[in-house]
């Protein structure tokens, strides 16, 4: 069977598992009411992860996706609260800028020969100070818009909605799915992770590629800042903090290789529900305090890397060749 | 092969040693760019350079640079063997709650004082303990054993501290964070006296030279017959401790543990520190002072950008703006680039 | 693919040179490969192929000579180029994306799209189509490392013909097959022949070598030794060419092989390895070298790892001084007194960013343990009277070790060892890649420690060398210990027979080394 399956498989039971357990003790659990809550309050966490998955799938990690969101959310607040854009236009800005702002991460990995941590993780300080610069306090957003699309959903069979920003969340896993397993690009992606001198030699444009993966993260991290403004209101230099280690667990719950080359987009979907259910369970328990959320995340990020030690290293590894970068990672 | 060759027969006598050492020493670009950091905190605030005795303790913007400085530079001695390694640890900052979170507990509860620091310093043991094993035992790459810790230490701190602030009022745990002895601030003591005495041990052991060992060529190290498991595990574990210390001394200033935020992105000031003392993120040689230098300028930037009234995330914007220096100073690229300019610039015209 | 006309010259090398830094890699190197033929290139390590192989496909730029594809001059500048051009290339490690499925490894970067979406089960159906001119009826769907090695080796040849056509180079494909695996692969190669390629093939296994190519050129320390028919070669012909002389040595010393014996110091039994090195006994004796030849590939280095503890023994004891040693990892061979020059200097060997003085002093440290440590004034005394030994000439002993000639790298690795006053050295090709001055001094250095007392065990390829200072030698062959020459039979031409595998009935091999 193919080996890359196998813990995605293993999430699939688990969070079915999981979720049979919770419905036993809470039958509430089951509406669709809760399924739409849990689309809507993990939408902006389900956009990240996806960009996070292509950074994974490709070797790299992106630790700058948290502070991308928190500084869309405060530029977007600047734009239509102070200088009175349209939502839509201030959004265009955003994503434009994100994206710019992966491209020169991107660019910085691949020409500079950098760990991605280092970079990404100057990029993390650069944006949250970019934030803070543009305000330090939070900025409410009240603008017909919003409470236009706060309001519009699609109303589920049993009470549940739809939300505009949970149907975003599930338009970009599509598209990220599509993205990875129907492209060139996604193809390269995979080749990256797999053995970037082999992908080099078989003609797989490096540069262009890890550009590309980084310029995606950011946007889509700027997407998901689009999503948090909608969802709060409100634009503040410090939300989001931490998105983006629960983007990297959602992604290697989901199955995909923290060191690259195997993992599957629909499985980073799964793990984002698994994280929703921690929360949703310990909302529904009301004893069990909310930093149980981080301790089962970090079990569960802790049996993946495990998991993934046992079904990889059966494998033939392949030598590190010389002069590959993410040498930091092989220590 | 490529590399040029140095070799000259042995000079009849042995080269002389740099003149100065000390000089020499104070020469290198950390300690310029303390200077130049330290004289622009002057000119935006004359009194920047007033240190006053009072109440048997020094005062002054200076002594603050330090004691602010204390908790990032104990991280960074910690970091500093980590990163020696060709490792990272990511962890720190959750340890430091984790460790503040056990000791206010164990205070407010009725244990002994003496009994919590020894309890919180043997938790952050434990830590890194873990994070030994994990990178060893299970060989998984260190950024990834580590991040496990990063994600759930600060859930185990507020699992211990029961999600509250937990405040106390035990006299040693803030005389950790806020006493005095020696009219020095408690922080600043601590942290010289681990730089003092943990480059005592690596220096006058065997330890830093076989650390820097494992660092340049792992595999070079095992056909040399050094274990290098047991010293990645006390590495890692070292670096469990110093997070633990930085950890009470932070919990000690503010008299409460706060699981959120005690030391939170500390872990990369701390990495940002060590690089900036110039170890290598590839591991190999480095320096404990000069990482505790590191951690100096971050601080002295940060007391320059309150004292001229910038928000103090302002700093975040100038700390990447040195990261990215570091690294376009450090890569190979720039290196090459600047070869290649000369280069083009001899062969006009001449086909690339 | 247009069918070649065979006969005809497809790639041509005149005179090429390469240089790194003041080494020699390639000296006017002449080569041609013509359409339909299985051209071998042969040569030990250090010998120049890697490089010429690398010239010819485009990785490296040589530094003089002309290359001519179909009579023309051309210049690649990278491997995509030449693989554009018509030269593709399998390696031994399979080039390819392990964890991609065989049709995407077959089709990455020109994959057929519509819309921008890659169409699936048309590169499914063409890579199935493809993979069956070349016998191979498999899943084209699944993952490339859920097929054994030789598969992912045909994937691998049918990628380069499909994009590059004209000139195949197939860089050790074999090392990691078996006999029916290699057979398959041979069956495909000569399939191709057969279509007019031109195919360049490296191997250290010599009978495949006899067995697959029509033609052979042999390197020898950057040199074009002879290019040949293989029609009228013997075996003992091409391990002559390979190994021979370079450099004069003294000869063998007479008696050196009758002298008295010293008392066993190092005795090994019955250790081995599956897939590494057969069981084998070994004693070495006080003042004794113990040479070992044989060819790349035969199971020399895996000998030595074993003896260190690099690699773990599946069994068998170790005696040390009469008492029996338990030998798992290099840190219990350093302390039970042995010491290892490693082939790779750069890899296993030096601490490149450490002084010469650290890592003289590295493994006399280690084996002193964390808290013993060597103060400044021993180490610059060690490192002085060992550089002083060796003849190491550095600048000054403060400097990065990675900074000296690969000749003064090798002698302060030697010089580590010395520091811990070995019981037993093993040395894994010392004089390799390092200029004729210091080869010499390290052959010396070697008849010396011998007549200190020291027991030693000698990888070499030059068999000029290793009877220069061998009391006996080893002769390895497919991983296995085949041969133990002694007194007269230490000789060169004794010794190529044995690693062709025609010695003489009379010289068995010598099970019974234990005194």
């Amino acid at each position: 069977m193919n080996r890359s399956l196998r813990p995605l498989l293993a999430t699939t039971a688990i969070f079915l598992l999981a979720y049979l357990l919770a419905v036993l003790q809470f039958p509430g659990m089951v509406s669709t009411r809760v399924l739409g809550n849990f689309l809507t309050d993990n939408a902006f966490l389900g956009i990240a992860a996806v960009g996070m998955t292509f950074v994974i799938l490709s070797g790299g990690i992106d630790l700058s996706v948290g502070a991308v969101i928190g500084f869309t959310t405060v530029l977007i607040a600047v734009l239509v609260m102070w200088l009175g854009l349209h939502p839509l236009a201030a959004f265009a800005v955003a994503l434009i800028v994100a994206a710019g702002f992966g491209a020169a991460m991107g660019a910085a990995i691949h020409y500079l020969r950098v760990p991605s941590f280092i970079v990404t993780l100057a990029g993390m300080f650069l944006a949250r100070g970019a934030a803070s610069v543009l305000s330090p306090d939070s900025i409410g957003i009240k603008h017909d818009f919003y409470t236009a699309v706060s309001r519009s959903y699609i109303l589920l069979p049993g009470g549940g909605r739809l939300t505009v920003i949970g149907l975003v969340m599930l338009a970009v896993f599509l598209f990220g799915i599509v993205l990875a397993h129907r492209t060139r690009f996604g193809s390269a992606v995979y080749a990256l992770g797999g053995s970037e001198t082999s992908a080099a030699l078989m003609g797989v444009p490096v540069a262009r590629t890890t550009i590309l993966i980084y310029t995606l993260s950011s946007t889509l991290a700027g997407l998901a800042g689009v999503v948090f403004s909608l969802y709060t209101s409100a634009g503040y230099s410090l939300s989001a903090l931490g998105v983006e280690l629960d983007a990297i667990a959602a992604v290697v719950i989901g199955g995909t290789l923290l060191t690259g080359g195997y993992g599957f987009v629909a499985g980073t979907f799964i793990g984002v529900m698994l994280q929703g259910l921690v929360q949703t369970y310990i909302v529904f328990d009301g004893t069990l305090s909310s930093w149980w959320t981080k301790i089962v995340i970090g079990a569960l990020l802790f049996m993946f890397i495990l998991l993934q030690r046992l079904i990889f290293t059966a494998a033939p590894r392949r030598k590190a060749a010389p002069g590959q970068r993410k040498t930091l990672w092989t220590a | 092969m490529t590399r040029p060759t140095a070799e000259l027969r042995p000079s009849s006598s042995p080269p002389a040693a740099p003149a100065r050492p000390v000089l020499a020493f104070l020469a290198r670009p950390q300690f310029l760019a303390l200077g130049v950091v330290l004289l622009v905190n002057w000119l935006l605030f004359p009194g920047f350079f007033d240190i006053t005795w009072k109440d048997g303790r020094l005062f002054g913007s200076l002594i603050d640079v330090l004691n602010r400085g204390a908790p990032v530079a104990i991280l960074a001695i910690g970091m500093t063997a980590v990163i020696a390694t060709k490792g990272v640890d990511l962890s720190v900052g959750a340890v430091m709650a984790i460790a503040g979170a056990t000791a206010a507990v164990m205070v407010t509860s009725g244990q002994p004082a003496i009994l919590a620091v020894a309890v919180a310093l043997g938790v952050g043991l434990l830590c890194g303990l873990w994070n030994g094993l994990l990178v060893t035992a299970l060989e998984i790459q260190p950024i990834i054993a580590t991040l496990v810790l990063m994600v759930a230490g600060r859930g185990l701190a507020q699992l211990i501290t029961e999600g509250t602030i937990v405040t106390f009022t035990d006299p040693l745990l803030i005389f950790i964070g806020t006493g005095s002895a020696l009219g020095l601030p408690t922080p600043v003591l601590l942290a010289l006296g681990l730089m003092v005495l943990t480059t005592l041990i690596v220096r006058r052991s065997a330890l830093g030279l076989l650390i820097e060992a494992v660092g340049v060529n792992r595999s070079a190290a095992r056909f040399a017959g050094i274990s290098a498991g047991v010293l990645l595990v006390l590495v890692y574990t070292f670096a469990g401790f110093c997070a633990a210390l930085s950890g009470l001394i932070v919990a000690g200033d503010i008299r409460g543990a706060d699981a959120n935020n005690a030391g939170l992105w500390l872990e990369l000031d701390a990495i940002l520190a060590v690089v900036i003392g110039g170890t290598s993120l590839m591991g190999g040689r480095f320096s404990i002072p000069m990482s505790v230098v590191g951690a100096m300028i971050i601080q002295a930037m940060n007391t320059g950008i309150l004292i001229s009234g910038f928000s103090p995330e302002f700093n975040l914007v100038v700390k990447s703006g040195v990261i990215i220096l570091i690294l376009v100073l450090q890569s190979p690229m720039s290196a090459s680039l600047f070869q290649r300019r000369i280069r083009a610039v001899k062969s006009e015209g001449g086909q690339p | 693919m247009q069918p070649l006309e065979p006969g005809r010259a497809v790639l041509e090398a005149q005179g090429i040179v390469k240089t790194f830094g003041q080494h020699k890699a390639l000296d006017a190197v002449d080569f041609d490969l013509r359409a339909g033929e299985v051209h071998a290139l042969l040569g030990e390590n250090g010998a120049g192929k890697s490089t010429l192989i690398k010239i010819l496909t485009g990785a490296y730029q040589p530094d003089g000579g002309v290359l001519r594809l179909e009579g023309a001059p051309v210049t690649f500048r990278g491997p995509l180029q030449a693989q554009d051009r018509g030269i593709g290339t399998v390696y031994q490690e399979v080039n390819l994306l392990p964890n991609r499925s065989v049709a995407e490894n077959l089709f990455l970067g020109r994959q057929p799209t519509r819309f921008g979406l890659i169409r699936r089960k048309e590169i499914e159906a063409q890579a199935a189509q493809v993979l069956a001119a070349y016998g191979l009826d498999i899943d084209v769907r699944a993952e490339l490392s859920d097929y054994s090695v030789a598969v992912q080796q045909i994937v691998a040849i049918a990628r380069a013909v499909e994009l590059s056509g004209k000139v195949l180079v197939l860089d050790e494909p074999t090392a990691s097959l078996d006999r029916n695996e290699v057979e398959r692969l041979f069956d495909v190669v000569r399939g191709l022949k057969a279509r007019g390629l031109g195919i360049i093939f490296i191997t250290h296994f010599l009978d495949q070598v006899f067995e697959l190519a029509d033609r052979v050129t042999i390197l020898r320390n950057g040199r074009k030794i002879a290019t040949q028919d293989l029609a009228g070669l013997s075996t003992t012909d091409v391990v002559r060419m390979m190994l021979g002389k370079d450099v004069a040595f003294d000869h063998h010393p007479s008696g050196l092989g009758e002298s008295v014996r010293g008392a066993p110091r190092v005795t090994f039994t019955g250790l081995g390895r599956k897939g590494g090195v057969a069981p084998f006994s070994l004693s070495m004796h006080e003042g004794e070298v113990v040479g070992v030849a044989g060819l790349l590939g035969s199971g020399r280095t895996e000998m030595a790892r074993l003896m260190f503890g690099i690699d773990t023994a599946d069994g068998g004891t170790v005696v040390v001084d009469g008492a029996p040693a338990t030998i798992r990892n290099p840190a219990q061979a350093v302390a039970a007194g042995f010491g290892f020059c490693p082939e790779d200097r750069k890899i296993d060997g030096i601490f490149g960013d450490l002084s010469v003085r650290e890592n003289i002093i590295i493994a006399l440290q280690a084996k002193l343990g964390w808290f013993k440590a060597l103060n400044r004034d021993e180490q610059i005394e060690l490192a002085g009277r060992y550089a002083e030994a060796l003849d190491i000439r550095a600048a000054d002993h403060d400097m990065p070790v990675k900074l000296l000639s690969g000749g003064n790298q090798q002698k302060v690795i030697l010089g580590r060892w010395l520091a811990i006053d070995p019981t037993f050295l093993i040395l894994d090709e010392p004089t390799r890649g390092i200029d004729v001055g210091a080869h010499a001094e390290i052959v010396r250095t070697i008849n010396r420690l011998r007549e200190e007392g020291m027991a030693l065990f000698v990888i070499s390829s030059e068999l000029d060398e290793v009877v220069a200072y061998s009391n006996r030698v080893v002769v390895m062959r497919d991983r296995e210990m085949v041969a133990e020459l002694t007194g007269e039979n230490v000789a060169p031409d004794a010794i190529v027979q044995a690693i062709a595998g025609t010695l003489p009935a009379a010289t068995p091999i010598a099970k019974e080394t234990q005194p």
